[in-house]
Parts: C-alpha cells; sequence; structure tokens
C-alpha cells in the first residue's frame, strides 16, 4: 500500500527511540512530565504506523479490531481505577506483557521460515533468545498475576513459604536450563516442541512460587521488579526479532525497573537477594523475643484532644503509610490539612520510599486528594527537620517510622532509615489497634512520652477530627 | 453508680472536682453526676452548664454526701463528712494522710474507701492521673504571676525612646513540675531565667527551655530520690549550693522556689542575709510555703515586705487559677475513674492488684492502707537505662573482592560470546548495552514522587512488544496469525491504558 521502504521505517524507529528516552528524562520533575507522556505516546504511535506501514500487509481488519477493542479496555480501566488500587492496575499491566513476550515467543517459533532463516550459531543463537523471551516473559506473566492477586486482596498478602523453598527454587532454575539445552539441540533437527513448553510451565511456576513468598509491604519491590523484567522480555523479543527499537526500549524498561528496586531495597536497607528469597521476619526470634516485652503505657487520645493538638500547634507533619491507602483516608487527610494551613500552621507531608505497596504509592494518593506537591517531601528532605515540628500525624504506618531500626542492632529492620518523628514534640499515631506492622517488630514509638495514640479506622477518625477543627 | 460533686467548703478554695466537659465523660463511662448548687461557680462553671452536660444539681452538701456512691472533692472533708463516709461509698480527694494522721483515722473508722489522689504513684502508666503534676504545673506558672504583680519593672528588656530597658533576671530553684512550668512562663514573658535543681538528670530539661542551668562547683553527687523527687543532700553540698544562692541573691531580681522533699519540711535554701542583700523592689515566690518555706522570712498564705523584697507564701496557688485547675484535676479523676471502670458500666472495681489503685487506696472496709508499698520505678531510671540512641550505622566495608569477580566474569563471558557471536547479533548486542546506560543515566534524574507515573509509563512502553505481533500478523499460518490478533488485543490494553493512568495520574499533580 505505502511506499515505505525499510530505511523510513529504521528512521521511524529511531524517532521512536529519542522520544521514549525524552519520555523518561521528562518526569526528572512534575512541570516536565506531562510532556513527557506526551513523548511516549508520540513515540508508540510512530513506531507502531512505520510497523503497520510498512511491514504489515494482510489481515488489516483484524488488526484494527484488536486494536480497537484491546485500546477500549484499556483506557476504560485507566478511567475507572481508584488510585488506591494503582499497585493492582501496574501488576496485572505487567502481566500482560509477560504474556505478549510469551505469545510472540512461541509465534516466532512456529514461523515454517524459520529454519531457513537461520543455521548454525545463528540458530543457536536466534533459539537461546526465542527461550530467553519466552522464559522472562512467563515469569512476569504468573508472577504479576500473583502480585496482583495478593495487592487486590484475592490472594492472602502474608508471604507463603514452602518448606525448602531455595532449594526449590534452584531446581526449577536448573530444570529450565536443562530443557533450554534440550530444545536448542531439538529445534536444530526440526523439533524442540515439548521443551519448550515444559520450560514454560517450570517458569511459570517459579513465577508464582517466587511471589508467593513475598509479604505485603516487601511489594514495591516485587512490582518493581516485574516492571524490569517486562523490560528485559519485550529486549529479549528484540533480540529474537533482530529488531532494534525492541531491544532499546526493553532494555530502557528493564534498567528502569532496576533501578527503583534498588532504591526500595535502599529504603529498606535490605539487599534484593534478601528480598527475593522472600520471608521477612522468619529469622526473627529476636522479633518475637522484642515483642513480647512488656514496653510500657501508650497514652490513647480521642478526635477532641488530637484536633486540639493540631490547631495549637505551628508546625505540623504528616506521615502517610499503608492504611491510609487501605482507608482511603487521602480526601480527609487534604481536607485537614487544608484548614489547618488556612489557619496558618504549617503543615507538610514526609514520604518514606517503601510507604505503600508501590514506589511513589504515596504521592500518587496524595496527588489525587489536590495535596499540592510542593508541600509533600522525601524522607531525606526532611528527616532533619523534626525537632523543629511540633505534631507529627502517623496515618497507619508502622515499620518506617519504628525507632528500633536505629537503636537496636537486633532488629529485624536495623539500619533501615526511618522518618525520625519521635524527635518531635508530639506524635499521633493513628491505628486499628496494636498490632505490630509487618515485620512483626513491636514498635517502641508507641510507647514514647511524647506519643499519643488515635485508635480506630483512619478514615472515620479522621473524618471526626476534621468536624472538631 | 452515683457520682457526686461538693461544692468545696475550705475558706478560699475555689476549684471544683469536676467540669460539666469531663462530667459528660464520666457518663459515658456509665455513671450519674450529681453536682451540688454553685459548687463550679467560683471557678466560673455554672449550674446551667452542669445541667446541660447532663448532670443533676442537689441543692445541699449532705444530699451529696448520703446519696452518692463516688464522692469527688478537691480539698480532704472537714466536720464530720469523714467519720460519716458510708461502707459502700467511695471518696476520691487529695487526702495528705501523712500530714492528716487525724483524718486518716476517721476515714478508716468509717467503713468506706478512700483515695488519695496526692498518693497517686509517679510512675509512667499513672502519668494522666498525676494530679500533684497537674497541681504543681499551674503553681509554677502562677508563681511567676504573682512575682509579675508585684515587680515593679517589665519582665522583658526593651529599648525604647524612652530609654533601654533592661530585663528580669529570674532564678528558679527546684526544677521539678512547678519549676519547670515557673521556668516557661518566665521564659515566654522575655525574663532571663537561671534554674538550679539537685538531680543532675533535669539540666536537659531546663535547657530544652532555653533556661540556663546553674551548675554547682562540687564533685558529682545525684539529688535524685525516689519516685522522681529529691533527697536530702550532704553538708558540703548544701555548703556549696548556698553558697551560690548568696551569690545569685545579689544579682537576680526574682527568686522562685520550688524545693521539696517528700515527707520532709522544706530545706531552707534563701537566709535572712540573702534576703537583705537583694535589690529593692525584688520579688521571692515560695511555692514550698505549706511544708515551712524555703526562704527563712516566709509567711505561709500572705505577702511580706522586708527591706525592700515582696516575700509571697502564697498555699492556693492552684486555687488562684480555678478554672485551669478544675479542669486539669477533674481530667484526672476521670482518667482514674476510666482505669477503675473496666467495663465502663458505671460500677467502680477496686483492684488493690494495681500498683497505681493500691497507691491510692488509703483505706477501704475499716483498714488503713497508707502507706502504700513503694513504687520501684524512678522516672529518670528508664532514661537512664536507655543508652544514648546511637544509630546502627552499617560500618562495613565493602570488600573490593566481589565488585572486581563479577566484572572479571562478566568481561570474560562478553569476550567469549564475541567470539562465536556473529557481527548481526553484536550490532544489536552493541544496542542493547548502550541503551541500558542510557536508561541507568536517565532514570536516576526521576523524582521519587512519580515513580507511580514512572512505573506505568515504562508498562507502556514495554508494550513496544507488540511491534513482534505486527510482524507475525500478516502470516499465512492461521495459528500464528491468530496468537497474533491476541498479542495486539492484549498489548493495546497496555498501550492504551498504560499512557491514559499516566495521563490521569500526572494531572492530578499541582502545585
Amino acid at each position: 500500500m505505502f511506499a515505505v521502504n525499510q530505511g523510513i521505517i529504521q528512521v521511524s524507529y529511531i524517532i521512536a527511540t529519542i522520544l521514549f528516552i525524552l519520555a523518561l528524562g521528562g518526569l526528572s520533575n512534575q512541570e516536565t512530565a506531562r510532556r513527557g507522556n506526551w513523548y511516549g505516546i508520540a513515540g508508540m504511535a510512530i513506531a507502531l504506523v512505520a510497523t503497520l506501514a510498512g511491514d504489515v500487509t494482510q489481515n488489516f481488519e483484524l488488526l484494527i479490531v484488536a486494536l480497537l477493542l484491546g485500546g477500549s479496555v484499556g483506557i476504560i480501566a485507566a478511567r475507572r481505577v481508584q488510585m488506591t488500587q494503582m499497585p493492582e492496575l501496574v501488576a496485572i499491566l505487567h502481566s500482560l506483557v509477560g504474556l505478549a513476550a510469551v505469545a510472540v515467543g512461541f509465534a516466532n517459533f512456529m514461523d515454517p521460515d524459520r529454519l531457513s532463516h537461520y543455521a548454525g550459531v545463528e540458530l543457536t543463537i536466534h533459539d537461546v533468545e526465542t527461550y530467553l523471551g519466552i522464559l522472562i516473559g512467563a515469569v512476569t506473566f504468573s508472577g504479576s498475576v500473583i502480585a496482583f492477586g495478593k495487592l487486590s486482596g484475592r490472594i492472602s498478602g502474608s508471604p507463603m513459604l514452602l518448606p525448602a523453598r531455595h532449594w526449590l527454587n534452584l531446581l526449577l532454575l536448573l530444570g529450565s536450563i536443562w530443557y533450554g539445552y534440550a530444545f536448542v539441540v531439538q529445534s536444530a533437527a526440526g523439533g524442540g516442541v515439548m521443551p519448550l513448553i515444559i520450560m514454560t510451565v517450570l517458569a511459570l511456576l517459579f513465577g508464582i512460587h517466587m511471589v508467593m513468598a513475598i509479604g505485603g509491604a516487601d511489594m514495591p519491590v516485587v512490582v518493581s521488579m516485574l516492571n524490569s523484567y517486562s523490560g528485559w522480555a519485550a529486549s529479549a523479543t528484540g533480540f529474537m526479532l533482530g529488531n532494534d527499537l525492541l531491544i532499546v526500549t526493553g532494555a530502557l524498561v528493564g534498567s528502569s525497573g532496576a533501578i527503583l528496586s534498588y532504591i526500595m531495597c535502599r529504603a529498606m536497607n535490605r539487599k534484593f537477594l534478601n528480598v527475593i528469597a522472600g520471608g521477612f521476619g522468619t529469622g526473627g526470634g529476636a522479633a518475637a523475643a522484642a515483642s513480647g516485652e512488656d514496653q510500657g503505657e501508650v497514652v490513647p487520645i480521642d478526635t477532641q484532644e488530637a484536633a486540639e493538638l493540631l490547631s495549637n500547634a505551628r508546625e505540623v507533619m504528616i506521615i502517610p503509610g499503608y492504611g491510609m491507602a487501605v482507608a482511603q483516608a487521602q480526601h480527609t487527610v487534604f481536607e485537614i490539612t487544608r484548614t489547618l494551613r488556612e489557619k496558618g500552621v504549617n503543615v507538610r507531608f514526609g514520604i518514606h520510599p517503601v510507604a505503600g505497596r508501590m514506589p511513589g504509592h504515596m504521592n500518587v494518593l496524595l496527588a489525587e486528594a489536590k495535596v499540592p506537591y510542593d508541600i509533600v517531601f522525601e524522607m531525606d528532605e526532611i528527616n532533619e527537620d523534626f525537632p523543629d515540628v511540633d505534631v507529627s500525624v502517623v496515618i497507619g504506618a508502622n515499620d518506617i517510622v519504628n525507632p528500633s531500626a536505629l537503636t537496636d542492632p537486633n532488629s529485624p529492620i536495623a539500619g533501615m532509615p526511618v522518618l525520625e518523628c519521635w524527635k518531635g514534640k508530639v506524635s499521633i499515631v493513628l491505628k486499628r489497634s496494636m498490632a505490630t506492622g509487618y515485620a512483626g517488630v513491636q514498635n517502641p514509638l508507641f510507647f514514647e512520652e511524647n506519643t499519643r495514640m488515635l485508635f480506630g479506622d483512619a478514615k472515620e477518625t479522621l473524618d471526626e477530627v476534621l468536624k472538631s477543627l | 453508680m452515683k457520682i457526686g460533686v461538693p461544692r468545696e467548703t475550705h475558706p478560699g478554695e475555689q476549684r471544683v472536682a469536676t467540669t460539666p466537659d469531663v462530667a459528660a465523660q464520666l457518663q459515658k463511662l456509665g455513671y450519674d453526676v450529681v453536682v451540688e448548687k454553685d459548687a463550679g461557680a467560683a471557678a466560673s462553671f455554672s449550674d446551667e452548664a452542669y445541667k446541660e452536660a447532663g448532670c443533676s444539681i442537689a441543692e445541699s452538701t449532705a444530699d451529696i454526701w448520703s446519696d452518692a456512691d463516688i464522692i469527688l472533692k478537691v480539698r480532704p472533708p472537714e466536720g464530720d463528712y469523714a467519720s460519716g463516709l458510708k461502707d459502700s461509698q467511695t471518696l476520691i480527694s487529695f487526702l495528705y494522710p501523712g500530714q492528716n494522721p487525724e483524718l486518716l483515722k476517721q476515714l478508716t473508722g468509717s467503713g468506706g474507701t478512700a483515695l488519695a489522689m496526692d498518693s497517686v504513684p509517679r510512675i509512667s502508666r499513672a502519668q494522666k492521673m498525676d494530679a500533684l503534676s497537674s497541681m504543681a504545673n499551674i503553681a509554677g506558672y502562677r508563681a511567676v504571676i504573682e512575682a509579675a504583680q508585684h515587680f515593679g519593672r517589665f519582665f522583658t528588656g526593651q529599648i525604647t525612646a524612652a530609654g533601654k530597658v533592661p530585663p528580669a533576671k529570674i532564678m528558679v530553684i527546684g526544677a521539678g513540675v512547678a519549676g519547670l512550668a515557673a521556668i516557661g512562663a518566665a521564659k515566654s514573658m522575655g525574663a532571663i531565667v537561671r534554674a538550679f535543681d539537685t538531680r543532675p538528670e533535669v539540666k536537659e530539661q531546663v535547657e530544652s527551655m532555653d533556661a540556663e542551668f546553674l551548675m554547682l562547683d562540687f564533685e558529682d553527687e545525684d539529688g535524685s530520690g525516689e519516685g522522681g523527687y529529691a533527697k536530702v543532700m550532704s553538708d558540703e553540698f548544701i555548703k556549696a549550693e548556698m553558697a551560690l544562692f548568696a551569690e545569685q541573691a545579689k544579682d537576680v531580681d526574682i527568686i522562685i522556689t520550688t524545693a521539696l522533699i517528700p515527707g520532709k519540711p522544706a530545706p531552707r535554701l534563701i537566709t535572712a542575709e540573702m534576703v537583705e542583700s537583694m535589690k529593692n523592689g525584688s520579688v521571692i515566690v515560695d511555692l514550698a510555703a505549706e511544708q515551712g518555706g524555703n526562704c527563712e522570712l516566709t509567711e505561709p498564705d500572705d505577702v511580706v515586705v522586708r527591706n525592700g523584697v515582696s516575700i509571697i507564701g502564697y498555699t492556693d496557688l492552684p486555687s488562684r487559677l480555678a478554672t485551669q485547675s478544675s479542669q486539669l484535676y477533674a481530667t484526672n479523676l476521670r482518667h482514674l475513674l476510666t482505669d477503675m471502670t473496666p467495663e465502663k458500666d458505671g460500677n467502680l472495681v477496686l483492684d488493690l492488684e494495681d500498683e497505681v489503685v493500691r497507691g491510692a487506696t488509703v483505706c477501704t472496709g475499716g483498714e488503713t492502707l497508707w502507706p502504700p508499698p513503694p513504687p520501684k520505678i524512678s522516672a529518670a531510671a528508664p532514661a537512664k537505662a536507655q543508652p544514648a540512641p546511637a544509630p546502627v550505622v552499617e560500618g562495613k566495608k565493602r570488600s573490593l573482592a566481589g565488585p572486581i569477580m563479577l566484572a572479571a566474569i562478566g568481561g570474560l563471558a562478553m569476550l567469549g560470546l564475541g567470539a562465536v557471536a556473529p557481527p548481526s547479533f553484536m550490532a544489536h548486542f552493541t544496542v542493547f548495552v548502550l541503551a541500558c546506560f542510557v536508561g541507568y543515566m536517565v532514570i536516576w534524574n526521576v523524582t521519587a514522587a512519580l515513580h507511580t507515573p514512572l512505573m506505568s509509563v515504562t508498562n507502556a512502553i514495554s508494550s513496544i512488544i507488540v511491534i513482534g505481533a505486527l510482524l507475525q500478523i500478516s502470516s499465512d499460518v492461521p495459528v500464528i496469525k491468530w496468537i497474533a490478533v491476541g498479542t495486539v488485543l492484549i498489548t493495546a490494553v497496555n498501550i492504551f491504558g498504560g499512557f491514559a493512568v499516566t495521563r490521569r495520574m500526572l494531572e492530578m499533580f499541582r502545585k
């Protein structure tokens, strides 16, 4: 139809690549972020149009139907999703990339022209690429589905720890390698379907097992890791197809996810492997001992007293955690913020990097509630300011404000950087009960002399506080 | 059960044992509350306010004492009321059983139960019911106000057109609750404040309030006694202390003394000579007047002027701030009652296993329970037990061997790959490695606040895998064609959904 030759396609791909890089670069701050998203859309559009015009020769109608159908589903999902459900949405979208990688890999393998295109070393390399694309894709797919289940509460959030799980992982890995080898050998002889299928099943099991063993608060690492995998899957597919655009884009996404995982791990002072191997607090004889000690008495207050503390303060720091997302309390939080700011109280937000269930989760929730982003700060920016803070409000957070991370070398969270709210004058902690946080560590903050406990559902309690203001 | 609050009969006493706000909360615990007519009048709480809070009003003190199950008071009962307490009745009040053995005998003889708010043990759990601290806080504040009343100058320094005014210098002796409250009040009025205490651990608290801690040139002697109070010091220590006060007396304008040792007469700290050495118009406020006074010349319940120095010996400072002290005292009582009403059903439970209740109970069922076994925990002890929160910094030095090994293995693997791989693969591989580095550089600039949009946009971008499906969709093999159609379908969800949700999120970020 169009006279589009390979040269023009190549140039389009280069432009698309540049646009993708600009898209990621645009996210470096809030002002340029929207433009960045448009760069991404433009890049994708150019890549699609060029490929459509150059490489698609028939079945246009099917293609258009599929695009429109999938596109509408995507847009509806994007419109409907609650901001608190973002981690689930991102997880399920990751699974689609993984599934796509598996599908493309299998379709490519079934192409009858394959053996005539490649031979010898090239065939081996091609098969290895196909194999890797499917492997990573399958792990991404099943892992993301499980992550989705955990994040949406369809599967229990607590880690499922099988006995000898490390050996099981190793076994699955060795099995994949063995069947990979078998696949490459048989494929040269024209076969190889069975090893490929077995390997795919093994990879799927591996993805399930890996994510099942990881608990709720480690989800930020898992989500960003799956993000990374989906990139590597695209990259491997790019190698298989000899398509540089896929390779570059996959590599961009892959390194992006890897860096996010690294940032999250650093924020918990844990090694990546340690998180992935799963089971936080399992080696925690110390944790159990620590929580068994009687740490003293907590001082509960009611909503009116909390409101009074807040309105008499000059500097207020709000520290949101996953509990705020669960209770959907972000809008009330913003109303309180606005009321207090009108009274001349300087209200700021302190965000821990791993607060919530995915990187940046809290920021998105606060943005949804229209909290201006220039009063929302990262931990490193505001941790020094706590001595000047009159009232810190901890909403549904626990481990990220636990002083024992700094004081108790035996604590399972020792060395994890935390928001040092106890250095302020008063901390109000909103909590449903005195249960321990995700790490199973008792939090000495609750027993500090200047801590006040406000028990109850975060949203209801804050609504009461707002009324009293 | 019915809680009765009689009017205080002691001359000059303006406080009341409950306020309308607290009475409402007591009713939430299941109690009925009866308040004597005009009980809160002196503290500015009208009968109407009590009625609005759901209380009933009794006509006379006698009615309350005969009807109520629990009687809340501020001052110890006077007249026959103590001996008339019924077996079923509980009295909660300041009782000072140590100073009033006669009262203790009467209460025990009555067969009823009596709890002394002044005997609530000083442990962290009981802080919310520590009425002595609440009252001391008010006394400290009021002491500064009284001093200001009798002092002829500003507290704060000013430079005006009419000349320069130096700030007042205030010395506070004893940095307990009252002393710290006095420091805070005097500081906020602009005075220069110095404070002295025999317990070195309060130095930090004094300094945290921006006051100067007067150090004694003396080898360490810790004056901390049991229960967070001070103890009697050695003779040499007292000598050095007196020398310090004599020197300070010449310099400061106002002295506020709060030095008390439990069960002992107040130590004599300010002698007649020191008063003589003070400037004309200076003020001394003696918060220990009731226990004999820290100043030799103090007259309890009175203000005297000696050598031009006003010496204030009021013993009813909390009552002089009646609204505030009633409010705090009533809240202390409420906390005690909350602890003693575990079921919130309006039934008082006297659990003598509870350290707080045991400490406060002076008698029940004809048996004297005072003095209680001493509390074990000093308020300062936990502070010492906790080591300074030394941050646990990761002190491990990273061994270089690991990274070098990794680099070596990686390098060898690359070389091995280069040796066998065809040039077409190497071209792609070059692109791949470079792209990884570009990604690495770009992503580090992304602000943490945008990590979620970053994930959703990278997710959309990674759907570029759709290109693979587009290349296959024109295949003549039906299976491949349909797999490709399916792939296009799911990646389309991802492309459109990913970009749309990113856009939605980014729209929300606003200044």
